[in-house]
């Protein structure tokens, strides 16, 4: 056979894999996507039914009594978690890339540049122990009571501050693990920028600070925005570091910033256990939905990242 | 844009206040853009310290002997079981990964201009997109479910393997667009064979480029979580080397696992857990740095 042949259909694993995966949950989730219906995504019951009853038989499929399944508590949670996450990490993804590539001379710049992605090879777990073991802790006693006081105007900055496990939680440390990401696209596209442009700037008049935020930043936009989303999907998947910080909450909304939320990647993650008691894997099988939708949303989302990014690679730019 | 330059004219002394007042804001601009760029780095330069701190001071004072020697117990003992996991599952995902991932990359730099190299391209790009808890379900439904595997190193393997390979692949093909069309020719030119090309010219030349991508892979493995917990299970014991048939205990899920515990003994464990899994993740990490930093 030839090289070319053989190097094709090993290569063909990648998209196998894409397709498997979509695949097996679609066909996994069936049974609870047929029950759920639409009301999966609007529904806030995430309920088992009566474990201890005799299941009954309901359209054809067999429940539990009382047994229904909404994630609503779950989608609203893991939007507002990664959107405090980027709110958070977009301003101090770009400043520190701005100071990186504009301000740091090149031999510290190699290493500081090298701190900030360290970041993004800590895993999800360490970030996980660090929020739960310093933190919590730390924003129950000191943070979140000084910010009631002073922000409480503010709806659902208010009392009650809650236990320190909850979505501002979540959110500081999601964007914690996102912020490498967008720091070190944008410090690269930066640099990647072609020196006559802050020569021109620079003779404008332009002070060096004017150059990199009225010149270079705006020239840059669509990479921003494609790192900006790439860190959404980043955000919006993330399990463990939410699972042990975001207080894990069920069936309810956040009242407060600093209340329990629950995200679709971490409820995944600490359900199955109890789902498995559930006789006629309903509960088992509205997870995989759960994965399902996690999954779609994802993938459209990374899609739409590197549909943005395309054809702005400042590898490819260099040539040009 | 300052206007000092301008023909001296009525209102002069005027217009230089004017300008002065302007300059004055534009330094001030300048200062405080450059103090809020200068703070977001030092509360990234913070964070990170402050976490590699806290598990450098925290999981040195709870490291014993007893924690390379001993295996699980409840909620004390050591963690010869886990690190073996860890170890044993890690070779098992570079074993499945890297030969499908290197593939995948080697065609889709080789071939680039093909439509099918554009397709693996763009999907391994989606494929790094999703959630790694969601690989972790489809490997429970797949191989736990129905296979009817039992939680073990061949699931979790298979599925960190699915993980890394788009990682893998495009790390390669990165790895092999740095080199040179000239190098290509030249073999080419002398009768050398597609293969022969790749693997003697161009792999050879973007061998540390490549291997950092191996590398990803390797921290990949070792610092995951959520993939595992459906895949892996857990084992207070040594691995008995059943591929299907046997969970298989890991560092990361005694770093979530036993810091919930009320004892401070399994405390102590998920500390030193995230001591070497991070402790690992650096080592692998500045490797990979100064692999590329040797090749310019």
């Amino acid at each position: 056979m030839k090289f070319r042949t053989i190097l094709a259909v090993l290569a063909g694993l990648v998209p196998a894999s894409m397709i498997a995966i979509l695949a097996f949950l679609a066909i996994y989730a069936w049974p609870a996507v047929d029950f759920n219906g639409i009301s999966f995504l609007g529904g806030m019951q995430w309920n088992l039914g009566s474990l201890y009853a005799d299941p009954v038989n309901v359209g054809g499929v067999d429940i539990l009594p009382g047994a229904g399944y909404g994630i609503l508590f779950l989608i609203v949670g893991t939007l507002l978690s990664t959107l405090i996450a980027l709110v958070l990490a977009v301003p101090i993804g770009i400043g520190a890339a701005i100071f990186l590539a504009e301000a740091v001379p090149p031999r510290p710049r190699l290493w500081l540049s090298f701190l900030v992605e360290l970041l993004a090879a800590i895993p999800s777990v360490v970030f996980g122990l660090w929020g739960y073991a310093v933190v919590v802790p730390l924003m129950a006693h000191d943070v979140f009571p000084a910010m009631a006081q002073m922000l409480g105007w503010i709806p659902g900055f208010g009392e009650p501050t809650g236990s320190g496990f909850g979505l501002l939680t979540s959110g500081i440390v999601l964007s914690l693990m996102i912020v490498p990401l967008i720091a070190a696209t944008l410090r690269d596209a930066i640099d990647s920028q072609p020196a006559a442009v802050r020569e021109s700037a620079a003779a404008l008049g332009a002070t060096r600070f004017e150059t990199v935020w009225r010149v270079i930043l705006p020239g840059l936009r669509p990479i921003l925005i494609g790192a900006c989303v790439l860190a959404t999907g980043r955000a919006l998947g993330e399990t463990m570091a939410v699972l042990m910080v975001s207080g894990n909450a069920l069936n309810t909304l956040p009242q407060t910033i600093y209340a329990p939320v629950s995200t679709m990647a971490a409820f995944i993650a600490s359900q199955l256990d109890s789902a498995l008691q559930d006789p006629t894997g309903l509960a088992v099988r509205s997870l995989a939905e759960i994965a399902l939708v996690l999954c779609i949303i994802s993938i459209a989302v990374n899609a739409a990242a590197r549909l943005i990014l395309a054809g702005f690679d400042p590898r490819d730019r260099r040539g040009a | 844009m300052s206007m000092s330059a301008l023909p001296v004219t009525h209102g002069t002394a005027l217009r230089r206040a004017a300008d002065r007042s302007r300059q004055r804001r534009r330094e001030w601009i300048d200062a405080v853009g450059w103090a809020l760029c200068a703070g977001s780095l030092i509360v990234l330069g913070g964070a990170i310290l402050w976490i590699l701190g806290m598990v450098l001071v925290r999981g040195i004072g709870a490291l014993t002997p007893a924690v390379f020697t001993q295996v699980t117990q409840g909620t004390g003992g050591g963690l010869l079981n886990a690190i073996e996991g860890t170890v044993a599952i890690a070779a098992g995902t570079l074993i499945l990964a890297v030969p499908f991932g290197m593939a995948a990359g080697i065609y889709v730099a080789e071939y680039r201009w093909t439509y099918w190299a554009r397709t693996i391209r763009f999907l391994a790009d989606v494929l790094v997109g999703v959630p790694s808890i969601v690989l972790g379900y489809f490997g429970y439904i797949t191989m736990v479910e129905w296979l009817g595997w039992h939680f073990s190193i061949a699931a979790a393997s298979i599925t960190l393997a699915v993980l890394c390979l788009p990682y893998i692949c495009r790390t390669t093909e990165m790895a092999l667009r740095e080199v040179p069309a000239e190098l290509r020719e030249a073999g080419y030119a002398l009768g050398a064979g597609a293969a022969r090309v790749t693997f003697g010219l161009s792999m050879r030349y973007a061998l540390p480029a490549v291997v950092t991508g191996v590398l990803l892979a390797l921290a990949i493995s070792v610092g995951e979580t959520a993939p595992l917990l459906y895949t892996a299970g857990w084992s207070n014991y040594l691995w008995n080397f059943h591929l299907v048939r046997s969970p298989i205990g890991y560092l990361t899920y005694v770093i979530w696992a036993f810091i919930n515990e009320p004892f401070a003994s399994a405390n102590a464990l998920a500390y030193v857990a995230a001591l070497l899994t991070t402790a690992f993740v650096l080592v692998i990490s500045l490797a990979s740095r100064l692999l590329l930093l040797r090749r310019k």
